[in-house]
């Protein structure tokens, strides 16, 4: 746990801690309609002591939009990346570790996914099946899953080379047993750094979609809503996009630097030595 | 006193994750003009860090010097390289100072040619016009006995082999005519009749020059060739300095002299007929343990023309065009309780016939047989229970073990696949086993990375022994260790083998190891064993070609028994690989006496 105590992983992990805290807590504490309360002679206020980051254009108060929004827009960022590591992260071993013409078949299906556009295959899929927070979700893990597939069977290709995968073959060891004892304990960090940074592309990917309309509905509020409700006020009110703009630089901020000190702690080789006797 | 280098009181240190490491402290020695001084140690002596202060390029490594002076004897008159401005260095490094590194193949540029890179020092440092400097580097190549020295300027690196490439580092090298080459390990990563040949020529440049050599090596065989004088590192530290004769005669310090007694030497065992324990300083002197039972009991494991081939694919179909005769019809057999070594250089086949043995490769054909029993058909669980009679032991202990798991359990895995012990007995066998191996109780929470590279290598053979195998495959299971080590490891080795009755196919590129521990030897070449036999008769009566060959390069750890290897144009080893439809011919032997064979060539 020490290693957890870098200047990064403090900043990184307070961070984290925040905005799951806001997420979780917000919807307990504060009532929902205080996202969606308006106040007509407060239009598009500037941060005052009433409202202190400020109104939207139908004089919402941002701080508390912004707070209960934080709720959609994890959500679904978490939702989406754990679908595609569910479905990425057999599908990735699986090629990696056999190889030969599974890998071939495989690899070319992913191949195909990822020659589109990340965003836009979200996009097309969340307007065919209809824009709803289930429909979000899945259709940015659609989206990552052959990103996320193609890295770990990189990993899994390189851990599977590796002489002590030979070596436990050579014990007897099952495929089974050495993809489970040997090849994922030894893929898991640089997997786990991939996950925050998917992470952080996907709470961006939510906002993107909800920017185009395709993503979280009104009323509900989301990061994303909110930054593209703003754009037509950006000259006379910059607060109304920079206070959601925050919260997601914030977030993907303190998800990046979490992830890579997690990747150090992961490593048994990073714990302080023992001395050898 | 006219030293060319005098270096006195040199401490360097490294910064580190874990703080402020001295990785050489006060070390004083000088060389003189002319003179090979060896600085020879373990890993982690400093033995390579004080030869990288010399040229200043410790520090692009992170470390400083923080004490001591390095006088140098430059053409411009004496200096301290260590208060030297980098202007100043750049005109030493290449120039007045040569630099060979160990690996051939990465201290070369991949990207250019070989001319390119040799004449981009000659035009920086001799102001030589593009046509002079292709003529010098000519005539360089030429120097380090380059054949066709004109069409190699105009190669690649990857079109060299190994021993080429190092070449042209020396030529490289000596293109200022240096006043001092250094030589980190120059030898440690070619084959053995290569290295034969690269030392004769740095001896012979040399002599040829009146350059100084600085020499490090961690191999005692090879100061024992090369060095007027000695300087032994331990832990950062200067034991031992003086004249190659007395170091080796009458070794004053307690580490040289465990580090000389380590060391097999080839020859030592002649006339005597089982394998003897490698002597430990300290340790009681070794018993040479009652030879097993004759060689004439049913073999435990006998192979039988046994080939495999691995396809090349080309084109844009991937069709396969050609195949890597990795093995080519060998057959031996292996007495119960006996060794039986492969050896030979890298790429005969020797390791690939080890994992064939075990199926981690599938043979093309011939025939398996372990107790009498055919193996290359089994599948599925009857190859599973293969791997309980034949366990293997790997060469790096730095990978051969999973870096997330901890030793009990690796040690464990191979009981649990068979189910042959569990719950508390497993935990007790497990724990018999780190005591077999001599290793500390405390280890078995441990993580592979908290262990040194001996340690590793106990670890693997408890894990490999806890099935109680018939048979052990070791390939190049000491080659990564340093010779203390590689010693009690071998002894460790000899011991199991003596209590349990193990046999063990020991595969090995180290003529003076293999010696000491085998019964039996094959020498491989090409895929193909050229020669087979009794130990002794091996050694003492070789009868093959290429076998003295081998024989005669391998540097002996006695300065009095110097080899002059000035054969500079063994042929490169031919091409494994044969277009798809090549009908290899069949190995035919002729008997010396029984059970010596010999291939007879052109067959």
């Amino acid at each position: 746990m020490r290693r957890l105590l870098t200047p990064r992983g403090i900043v990184g992990g307070t961070l984290v801690a925040l905005v799951l805290a806001v997420a979780l807590l917000a919807p307990l504490l504060v009532p929902d309609d205080w996202a969606t309360r308006m106040d007509m002679l407060a239009r598009l206020a500037p941060p005052s002591l009433a409202h202190p980051l400020g109104t939207d254009q139908l004089g919402r108060d941002l701080m508390w939009r912004v707070m209960l929004g934080a709720r959609t827009s994890i959500l679904i960022a978490g939702a989406a990346v754990l679908m595609s590591l569910v479905v990425g992260l057999p599908l990735g071993v699986i090629s990696g570790y056999f190889g030969g013409w599974l890998d071939n078949v495989l690899m070319r299906i992913v191949d195909a996914t990822l020659a589109f556009p990340a965003l836009l295959l979200a996009l097309t899929i969340s307007a065919v099946l209809g824009p709803n927070l289930r429909n979000t979700i899945v259709a940015i893990g659609v989206a990552f899953t052959p990103y996320l597939a193609r890295i770990i069977r990189g990993e899994a290709l390189r851990v599977a080379r590796m002489p002590y995968i030979e070596g436990a073959r050579a014990a007897g060891t099952t495929d089974a047993m050495i993809i489970l004892r040997h090849v994922l304990p030894n893929i898991m960090a640089p997997i786990i750094v991939q996950a925050t940074i998917s992470l952080a592309f996907a709470i961006l990917a939510e906002a993107g979609l909800s920017f185009l309309g395709l993503g979280t509905q009104p009323p509900d509020s989301s990061w994303g809503l909110m930054i593209q409700a703003s754009r037509d006020y950006l000259d006379r009110a910059p607060w109304t996009a920079l206070v959601p703009g925050a919260a997601v630089a914030l977030t993907v901020l303190g998800l990046n630097m979490f992830g890579d000190v997690l990747r150090d702690v992961l490593d048994p080789r990073h714990v302080a030595p023992a001395k050898p006797a | 006193m006219s030293a060319l280098v005098d270096i006195a009181g040199l401490t360097v240190g490294f910064r580190t994750a874990e703080g402020p490491v001295t990785a050489v402290r006060d070390v004083s020695f000088t060389v003189a003009p002319g003179e090979t001084v060896c600085v020879v140690g373990e890993s982690g002596s400093g033995k390579s860090v004080t030869s990288l202060s010399l040229m200043r390029l410790v520090e692009f490594g992170g470390g400083t010097i923080l004490d001591g002076r390095l006088r140098f004897d430059a053409a411009s008159g004496p200096l301290d390289v260590a208060r030297a401005d980098d202007a100043t260095m750049r005109g030493l490094r290449g120039n007045e100072i040569g630099m060979i590194f160990q690996e051939p193949m990465t201290s070369l540029n991949p990207v250019f040619t070989i001319g390119r890179q040799m004449a981009d020092g000659l035009r920086l440092h001799r102001r030589l016009g593009r046509a002079a400097a292709r003529v010098r580097a000519v005539e360089l190549l030429r120097e380090v006995r380059i054949p066709e020295p004109e069409r190699r300027l105009d190669q690649y690196p990857h079109e060299l082999s190994g021993g080429m490439r190092q070449r042209v580092v020396i030529a490289m090298a000596m293109a200022c005519r240096p006043r001092l080459l250094i030589a980190d390990e120059p030898t440690t990563a070619l084959d053995v009749t290569i290295q034969a040949e690269i030392l004769a020529l740095i001896d012979r440049l040399k002599r040829e020059t009146g350059m100084a050599v600085l020499f490090i090596t961690h191999d005692m065989a090879v100061v024992a060739q090369m060095a007027d004088r000695v300087v032994v590192m331990r832990a950062g530290r200067v034991v031992e300095t003086g004249p190659v004769e007395r170091i080796f005669a009458a070794p004053q310090d307690d580490y040289t002299r465990a580090l000389l007694a380590a060391v097999p030497r080839l020859g030592e065992m002649e006339g005597r007929s089982a394998p003897e324990p490698m002597r430990i300083p300290g340790a009681p002197a070794p018993v040479p343990r009652p030879a097993p039972p004759a060689g004439d009991a049913t073999p435990v494991l006998e192979v039988r023309n046994l080939t495999t081939r691995f396809p090349v694919r080309s084109g844009l179909l991937r069709r396969v065009t050609a195949q890597v005769h990795a093995v080519e019809d060998v057959s031996f057999a292996l007495a119960p309780g006996q060794t039986l070594s492969l050896v030979g250089e890298s790429g005969c086949g020797k390791s690939t016939t080890g994992r064939s043995i075990l199926r981690l490769v599938e043979p093309t054909s011939g025939e398996i047989l372990l107790d009498g029993r055919e193996i290359t058909t089994l599948g599925g669980r009857d190859l599973r229970r293969l791997r309980r009679d034949v366990q293997m032991i790997f060469q790096d202990p730095f990978a051969s073990l999973n870096p997330h798991m901890r030793l009990a359990e690796q040690v464990a895995e191979p009981m649990r696949n068979f189910g042959t012990a569990r719950g508390r007995a497993l935990s007790d066998r497990v724990t018999d086993l780190f005591d077999r191996v001599q290793l500390p109780r405390s280890f078995l929470a441990r993580y592979p990375h908290e262990l040194s590279g001996g340690q590793r290598q106990r670890v693997a053979i408890a894990r490999a022994l806890s099935v109680g195998p018939k048979v052990i495959v070791a390939d190049e299971a000491v080659s990564a260790l340093d010779v203390s080590v590689q010693a009690q490891v071998l002894n460790l080795l000899m011991d199991l083998q003596a209590d349990l009755g193990l046999s063990f196919l020991f595969i090995s590129h180290d003529m003076a190891v293999v010696e000491r521990v085998s019964h039996h030897v094959a020498v491989m070449y090409l895929g193909r064993i050229v020669e087979i036999g009794p130990r002794a008769a091996i050694f003492a009566d070789p009868q093959h070609p290429y076998t003295r060959t081998l024989l005669a390069s391998v540097p002996i750890a006695d300065p009095t028994r110097r080899r002059r290897f000035d054969r500079t144009d063994a042929a490169p080893i031919p091409s494994p690989v044969h277009p798809t439809g090549y009908v290899p011919p069949r190995a035919r032997y002729r008997e010396v006496n029984p059970g010596h064979r010999v291939l007879v060539d052109g067959a």
